[in-house]
């Protein structure tokens, strides 16, 4: 990983200097060495913070929005999973493509501090990952982790690689990962109705409301959302029952259907650790059923799933009747 | 110490006045047809809707009023839009009062008073200059120079020709901001208007209206030698509660429903420039 | 003093809730917020921080205030506030209890939103001191003992046994409910405990970060900083770290149409979302940056104007755990807040 970041960091001086770029969207060092920010660099100076390591979970893709529309081209630095938001944005055309300048990164999972945390007793003093092992020393001893039981709930089934067109990259080759990204919508899916109700229930009932993963969804670029918006009728703060932060959440579900990433930013900010991730994977998981197998952000043109018409397309009533199961 | 439940009275709409093409001035009484409590010129009270919401309007009445309460409101959003659809007989909500007052007993007796509003800036000062008037011998020499988009935006314009225009030792000044074939008055914006005028700085002045009037006329006040100290203005924020606990219409230390809406200018020039 | 052995602690909740509600951390979906304590929950008082803090026993994130009837032209106010029964808050950690101060100083100040006060005068709050602390724990910097909370109840808790002393009325009441249970003891260990976990907490990273800067006088000059752009960069404008904090106040009033008339209900609000003041005609703080800068400011330097100089912040380091993107008030602190930060 350090390698990695020396080469970006190398680059990101080089674009700042040459001025081929007026600023490089990246991450900076936190408080902790698990907790970067992240940050625009304008200056060679400002880059003395800069920081790429395994707790840079955040997707910079949704920045650009905002970013793109100034002055001088944006140089951005990109994991797989975040060149999927990346390319969808440009799609909806949220995202002047000319003033990006993209750099695809490596990314071997990014680390969970909270999942660290639960797993260790003391304060972490530093965490290092050798191949599986995630070697935590707190002040109450050492520990070896299993990496996959500590990384964040998007990068456990990843198996996503670099999409964005027009890309340099700086990356090492990655293997090609065997998993089943719908196991947890399996589990589910297999549920009596009951349970699945209790199950969400109990998941749901814990959201306090903050937005956060509207907010950060790469996918929910309105510019102003219908929750927000007091002449929609629907403008909600916060509860009057558990029973509406169900309908918030399985409502934003449906809007991001079909241009959901599956780039799991939703779970890895939830503050109640709701795995928002699933509604969005069950909906992919019904696209993929329903209408042949789809990736939201492949490429950033094209017609899409839901967005589309062709004379196969299954009869609504056929989706009712369960056939797409 | 008081108790707020933040739960309003029901009040009684008795008369509608339309004042201009988007202000209309509401008379208000209780369901038992008193008036709904008692204020001081320039506090505010919560009047709502409910169903719709409920806003921070001042009391455009004077306190010496004892029988109504009357609002000015000038239509721009989803509440005043529902009150100006209604009728004569409509209840709705009232609780206050909020906020302080103009110190009309402090630091106004015995002044010179200068009142410079624009639009529907003349709310707020139509009850401290009716209640000037209520106690004329209290207060010297009264100006007031209003000023709107049009003759037809001008608020209270009867009031002010009757009552105002007639009072003794008081001078109205009223101008539009372009020329119109039926006004023969002044023409032109209220900055300009009140440097023209040359008014003595040795009145206590109070503002009210759009930012941008309330800047450059303060500008226009200083250069004329008014000082800040003797001058006065209304802020207006979001409010959601009334009584400082919302948090809403918090600017630096101060909460715009309890320490305002009004301030002195010297007051203002400490807070950051957020509102 | 006495104490508990820690495996009968389920015997002390019972005994409480017997007598009235009790709230405490309770273990729900993975995670741990204050909950009604009943038959059957996962109880998890040793949590350090839950990811909520107690206020929405005083304070609900959702809150009914009055009904609407409407017939005609007519209109009738119901009022249905309620008095509220005695209940019993568990397991409160000496930042959130300094919280709770902190909220007084609004709610209970005049005029006294009654909403509030009446469950603010019947809650009985037992405290529990820190053993374990986090590196985000800055509690110290606001004066705040963690090992000795107050409350009407301090608890002490150590491998085997729970340590209880009554410190009001309120507290000896309580007492006097569960004294069966309890045996006398205690003064050694918990002093040992508390002398043990002071030592850890002067080392945390954040325990010596100076406020001296956050002061009335320098409020223009601390509004006027240019480090604000740079700290709000990454803001989503969100309001988890609204909702986490244990002293965030501010709310929404809303009106919700039902089949029996209208209720009036107040819900948690954030002065990090975009219409907080938006107004029919404007607002007053267009941009993200603005609404950053009004949440440290108001925190670090606002409240503290209005109120002989208390800080709106306990240090309980949640917005420090839960943001996002990782921005918090330790970095406000450290940017703004004093040369001894450097």
């Amino acid at each position: 990983m350090k390698d990695v970041e020396m080469k970006m960091l190398e680059r990101a001086k080089q674009l700042l200097e040459s001025g081929e770029v007026a600023r490089v969207i990246g991450w900076k060092k936190g408080e902790f060495f698990y907790d970067p920010t992240p940050a625009s660099f304008e200056t060679v100076d400002e880059l003395k913070d800069f920081v790429y390591d395994w707790f840079c979970g955040a997707n910079l893709s949704k920045y650009l929005i905002q970013m793109s529309k100034k002055e001088g081209k944006t140089a951005v630095f990109l994991k797989p999973c975040d060149t999927y938001s990346f390319n969808q944005l440009v799609k909806e055309h949220r995202i002047k493509r000319e003033n990006v300048y993209v750099i695809a990164v490596e990314c071997l999972a990014k680390l969970n501090i909270e999942a660290i945390k639960e797993k260790t007793d003391g304060i972490v003093k530093s965490v290092d990952v050798e191949d599986k092992d995630v070697k935590v020393v707190t002040t109450n001893g050492e520990y070896t982790l299993y990496k996959p039981e500590v990384v964040l709930s998007k990068c456990a089934v990843c198996n996503k690689t670099h999409q964005a067109k027009d890309e340099e990259i700086i990356l090492h080759e990655r293997p090609e990962r065997d998993v089943n990204r719908f196991e947890e919508v399996e589990k589910l899916e297999a549920m009596t109705e009951d349970e699945r109700f209790a199950f969400w229930k109990g998941q749901l009932s814990k959201c306090i409301r903050c937005n956060a993963c509207r907010n950060v969804c790469p996918a929910c670029s309105c510019v102003k959302c219908v929750f927000d918006n007091p002449h929609s009728g629907i403008a909600a703060k916060a509860n009057d029952s558990e029973f509406e932060e169900q309908l918030f959440h399985v409502i934003r579900a449906f809007h991001v259907a079909g241009r959901c990433t599956d780039c799991g930013e939703c779970s890895r900010v939830c503050p109640q650790h709701i795995p928002l991730h699933l509604l969005n994977r069950k909906f992919i998981k019904d696209i993929d059923g329903l209408y042949g197998e789809f990736q939201a952000g492949e490429t950033d043109e094209g017609k899409t799933p839901l967005t589309s018409y062709t004379e196969g397309d299954i009869e609504p009533k056929d989706v009712f009747n369960g056939e797409a199961k | 110490m008081t108790n707020e439940n933040l739960i309003p009275k029901v009040g009684v709409i008795t008369d509608i006045r339309k004042d201009t093409p988007d202000v209309k001035t509401f008379r208000v009484v209780g369901t038992d047809g008193k008036k709904l409590f008692e204020h001081m010129p320039g506090q505010c009270a919560m009047v709502s809707v409910p169903g719709v919401g409920e806003c921070m309007f001042s009391i455009t009445s004077s306190p010496t009023n004892k029988e109504f309460m009357e609002f000015s409101i000038k239509k721009c959003g989803c509440v005043t839009e529902v009150l100006h659809a209604m009728e004569v007989g409509q209840q709705i909500t009232v609780r206050g009062p909020y906020g302080k007052n103009f110190p009309v007993e402090e630091d106004f007796k015995g002044k010179d008073l200068l009142f410079i509003a624009g639009g529907i800036g003349l709310a707020p000062l139509r009850s401290v200059i009716n209640y000037v008037r209520h106690y004329r011998e209290n207060y010297g020499k009264v100006v007031i120079v209003y000023g709107a988009r049009s003759k037809d935006d001008l608020v209270d314009i009867e009031e002010i020709k009757t009552e105002w225009m007639n009072e003794p030792n008081t001078e109205v000044y009223l101008t539009i901001d372009r020329p119109q074939d039926d006004w023969d008055g002044h023409v032109g914006f209220v900055p300009a208007y009140v440097k023209e005028l040359g008014l003595n700085p040795n009145m206590t002045a109070v503002l009210c209206g759009p930012p941008i009037m309330i800047k450059f006329t303060l500008a226009g006040l200083l250069e004329l030698g008014f000082e800040k100290s003797n001058v006065f203005t209304t802020l207006e924020l979001r409010m959601k509660c009334g009584i400082g606990k919302c948090g809403r219409c918090n600017v630096g230390d101060k909460f715009v429903c309890k320490d305002g809406p009004v301030f002195r200018m010297t007051e203002l020039d400490e807070l950051p420039n957020e509102y | 003093m006495f104490k508990i052995a820690k495996e009968r602690l389920n015997e002390l909740y019972s005994k409480i809730a017997e007598n009235m509600p009790l709230f405490m951390p309770i273990k729900k979906a993975g995670q741990v917020n204050y909950g009604a304590y009943e038959a059957g929950v996962e109880t998890s008082v040793e949590t350090l921080k839950t990811v909520k803090s107690p206020k929405d026993l005083f304070f609900p994130q959702s809150e009914n205030m009055m009904k609407f009837k409407t017939e005609g032209k007519n209109i009738e106010v119901i009022d249905i506030r309620s008095e509220k029964d005695a209940f019993v808050l568990f397991g409160v950690r000496a930042c959130d209890y300094k919280a709770i101060d902190v909220l007084d100083k609004v709610f209970l100040a005049d005029p006294v939103d009654t909403y509030y006060q009446s469950r603010r005068e019947a809650s009985v709050i037992v405290t529990l001191a820190c053993s374990k602390v986090e590196e985000s724990c800055f509690c110290k910097v606001f004066g705040i003992d963690a090992t000795a909370p107050q409350g009407d109840v301090t608890t002490w808790m150590d491998e085997g046994y729970m340590y209880w002393q009554a410190n009001t009325e309120k507290g000896e009441n309580l007492t006097a409910i569960v004294k069966e249970l309890l045996d006398n003891g205690g003064e050694t260990e918990v002093k040992a405990q508390q002398e043990a976990t002071k030592a850890v907490i002067d080392e945390l990273p954040f325990s010596n970060l100076d406020l001296s800067k956050f002061k009335p006088e320098n409020l223009n000059e601390l509004f006027n900083a240019q480090e604000w752009e740079e700290m709000s960069e990454a803001c989503l404008g969100c309001g988890t770290c609204t909702f986490v904090c244990p002293t965030c106040q501010c709310f929404d009033v809303r009106d919700f149409k039902t089949n029996e008339g209208i209720i009036r209900y107040r819900c948690w609000d954030s002065c990090m979302y975009s219409d907080f003041t938006l107004m029919a005609h404007g607002n007053s703080r267009t941009t993200q940056m603005q609404r950053f800068r009004q949440r440290f400011m108001h925190k670090l330097v606002y409240y503290p104007s209005q109120n002989g100089g208390l800080y709106s912040c306990v240090g309980c380091g949640r917005c420090v755990n839960k943001c996002p993107q990782h921005l918090n008030i330790v970095k406000v602190i450290k940017t703004l807040g004093g040369k001894d930060n450097d």
